[in-house]
């Protein structure tokens, strides 16, 4: 008897690390909890394509570049260094900030050796969570699947000299002394040039345009206060990032304040308010927005797509897009905005996508893409 | 103390007679004395706006006071007390003539042609950093950078002095100056242009695309739009919408669009729209 208890502890144990060791993998992980095999190169191998995706990507989110490498069918075809740079970014980019957060998958088609995946992937980023839409072709080999994983490609610059004779503008800060009166200099002078408010979801957002109005850049940003109908102020929410802050003189910038739990129906009245202040800057980069159009994506969601081509010599880190998006009256009627995980390299179009929510795309009758951006040497 | 200053205050001891002659006027940081009558020792207070002191005194001797106790214009109260009680006088510190000016002007930059837009308010003092009430005539002027000037005398109200003008035509530095006397403090105001003018963009091909650009930008009244000026041109073809906000560099401001079949180019800075240009494909 004294034998019996323990045996069957020990027999427990056994079974429960047996199954941890070699059984299957969990589903949409959290972030921060392992998950996956405990050993690795002992769990099972995949038998069905989204167990091999599943596989494949647990690796990923606990950054284990090598084993996730091994997993992949073409790990002949595609260089293991290219294979980690895809996923872990380079050149400060928001990639390189990210971790892979959780996942989803649809089987969009499989025959017996063949198969395609579509894996919706969630990054949590430094600016909060990211989408990225990835249709992985998976093949069966000697009865196990395995993960094509589309090449790369990260586009070789050459040297060149770009040269750049943009303005600067410094700020000079007293040191105190001086006669009063003497050393003031005035804010930069915004003026908020349109303003529309509507109702979304279970919330309302007020979006607009606000334009520098003066000879030098002004760091700007436009808060937003809505009013009932007894004069009292019920919410106040400022545009954080939903705006360009930085604007050059005459420059024009889109602004959405979003009030997520206060329906329209309570507003009465919004007091608006830009507020401006000297900012040291640079005109430089210039970053154009090419080949803009409205198109459906893969899922069915209406989106604005086009590219970003930098046309300085500095390499943008972190792209932000802002879009503006008028009806056939010139009237703001929504302003989106999204982050581009890739750097912008100089003279290099980088493909960008903002979404356009369903019941405002049959309004839009012309849009305007501002870009924002933040670089790590200048944060 | 307190006691005295709410006596004299209350005119519990008001003054009686001419025991206590102070100067009937009297200037900031000018030297004077207050006569006494009577015989043997009293106690003076002196109690003012910017000092309070207290000194024994032999009654029917002047009492000195010096610069320092009286630098500060504004009300006074002296008060002796001797043996038989106490006596109070009320004078008065007027600021001395006009020794310095604040002079506050705004705004420090300010488009060209814009009406009562510069404004200019001057507050004089004298050496003791007394406001001068005293109505004092401050001379403002406004002298444009290409010579224009305009002068406005104008005579302080409680000692405060102030005045509009309206922003020259051209761009440049402003000086604008308030003067009492030999007196004279200076500020500058930076006239800007203003939005930009009849915006014109012409545009060519070349073997990389479309290079536009624009005629040199310049204001309403001729004025060259600062270096650094946003002007945000807007390509569409085919293939799709492309922008570019391109900062004005000596004077004009130049895009590169890759296009190759027929595009239609427009043009805007801040809210003013420029023409639009067509160009056919290669």
């Amino acid at each position: 008897m004294k034998y019996l208890m323990p045996l069957i502890i020990s027999f427990i144990t056994a079974i429960l690390v047996a199954a941890g060791t070699f059984g299957p993998t969990r589903l949409g992980a959290t972030t921060g909890i392992t998950s996956g095999s405990a050993l690795p190169g002992l769990s099972s191998a995949a038998k069905t394509p989204e167990q091999a995706v599943d596989k494949l990507l647990n690796e990923i989110q606990r950054r284990n570049w090598g084993v996730a490498y091994a997993q992949l069918v073409d790990a002949g075809n595609i260089d293991e260094a290219l294979f980690t740079r895809d996923l872990t970014g380079n050149n400060g980019s928001l990639r390189t900030l990210s971790g892979l957060e959780s996942w989803r998958l649809q089987p969009l088609h499989a025959t017996n050796d063949e198969a395609q995946i579509r894996a919706t992937l969630r990054w949590s980023t430094a600016v909060g969570p990211i989408r990225d839409v990835r249709d992985l072709k998976v093949l069966r080999q000697d009865d196990v699947w395995k993960v094509v994983w589309p090449v790369p490609t990260f586009p070789n610059l050459p040297a060149q000299i770009v040269p750049v004779n943009y303005l600067r503008w410094d700020l000079v800060t007293p040191n105190g002394e001086g006669e009063w009166g003497d050393r003031a200099v005035d804010a930069p002078h915004v003026r908020i040039v349109s303003m529309n408010a509507i109702p979304y979801q279970n919330g309302c957002v007020v979006m607009g345009e606000v334009v520098n109005e003066d000879t030098i850049p002004a760091f700007v940003n436009v808060n937003a206060t809505l009013v009932d109908g007894t004069g009292k102020s019920i919410a106040e929410e400022s545009s954080f990032d939903k705006i360009s802050h930085i604007l050059l003189p005459k420059q024009v910038s889109p602004y959405r304040v979003d009030f997520p739990n206060i329906s329209l129906q309570e507003v009465k009245n919004v007091r608006m308010d830009a507020k401006a202040t000297l900012a040291p800057t640079s005109s430089d980069p210039v970053i154009g927005v090419m080949n803009q159009k409205v198109e459906t994506d893969s899922e069915g969601r209406n989106v604005l797509r086009g590219s970003l081509l930098n046309q300085s010599g500095q390499t943008v880190n972190i792209p932000h897009v802002i879009a503006t998006f008028y009806d056939s009256n010139g009237r703001v009627v929504w302003v989106s905005d999204g982050y581009v995980d890739r750097p912008l390299l100089p003279q290099l179009p980088e493909p960008f996508a903002v979404e356009i929510p369903g019941p405002i795309v049959g309004k839009v009758q012309n849009y305007h893409v501002v870009v924002n951006y933040y670089n790590i040497a200048k944060s | 103390m307190l006691v005295l200053l709410s006596a004299g205050l209350t005119g519990v001891c008001l003054a009686q007679g001419a025991d206590l002659r102070p100067p009937a006027a009297l200037t900031a940081g000018q030297p004077t004395v207050i006569a006494t009558s009577g015989s043997g020792e009293a106690s003076f207070y002196l109690l003012g706006p910017g000092h309070t002191f207290r000194k024994q005194v032999h009654l029917g001797q002047e009492i000195p006071l010096g610069i320092d106790q009286v630098r500060t214009a504004g009300r006074y109260l002296a008060i002796l007390c001797s043996a038989n009680g106490c006596r109070s006088a009320l004078f008065y510190v007027t600021p001395a003539s006009p020794a310095s000016l604040s002079f506050l002007a705004h705004p420090s930059r300010v488009p060209v042609k814009q009406l009562d837009a510069i404004s200019g308010v001057a507050f004089p003092y004298d050496k003791f950093h007394n406001l001068v009430l005293a109505p004092v005539t401050i001379d403002f002027q406004l002298k444009s950078s290409v010579g224009d000037s305009i002068s406005r005398p104008t005579t302080t109200q409680n000692g405060v002095a102030w005045f509009r003008a309206n922003s020259s035509n051209q761009a440049g530095t402003a000086q604008l100056v308030a003067a009492v006397g030999d007196l004279s403090v200076r500020r500058v105001v930076q006239q800007v242009a203003s939005d930009p003018c009849n915006l014109r963009v012409k545009g060519q091909r070349t073997a990389k695309g479309i290079l536009v650009e624009t005629e040199p930008v310049r204001d309403c009244s001729g004025n060259p739009v600062p270096d650094g000026t946003v002007v945000t041109f807007t390509e569409t073809d085919p293939a799709g919408k492309s922008t570019v906000d391109m900062p004005i560099k000596q004077g004009v401001a130049r895009a590169q669009f890759l296009a190759a079949g027929p595009a239609i180019i427009s043009v805007a800075s801040g809210v003013v729209m420029g023409n639009q240009l067509q160009l056919g494909g290669q």
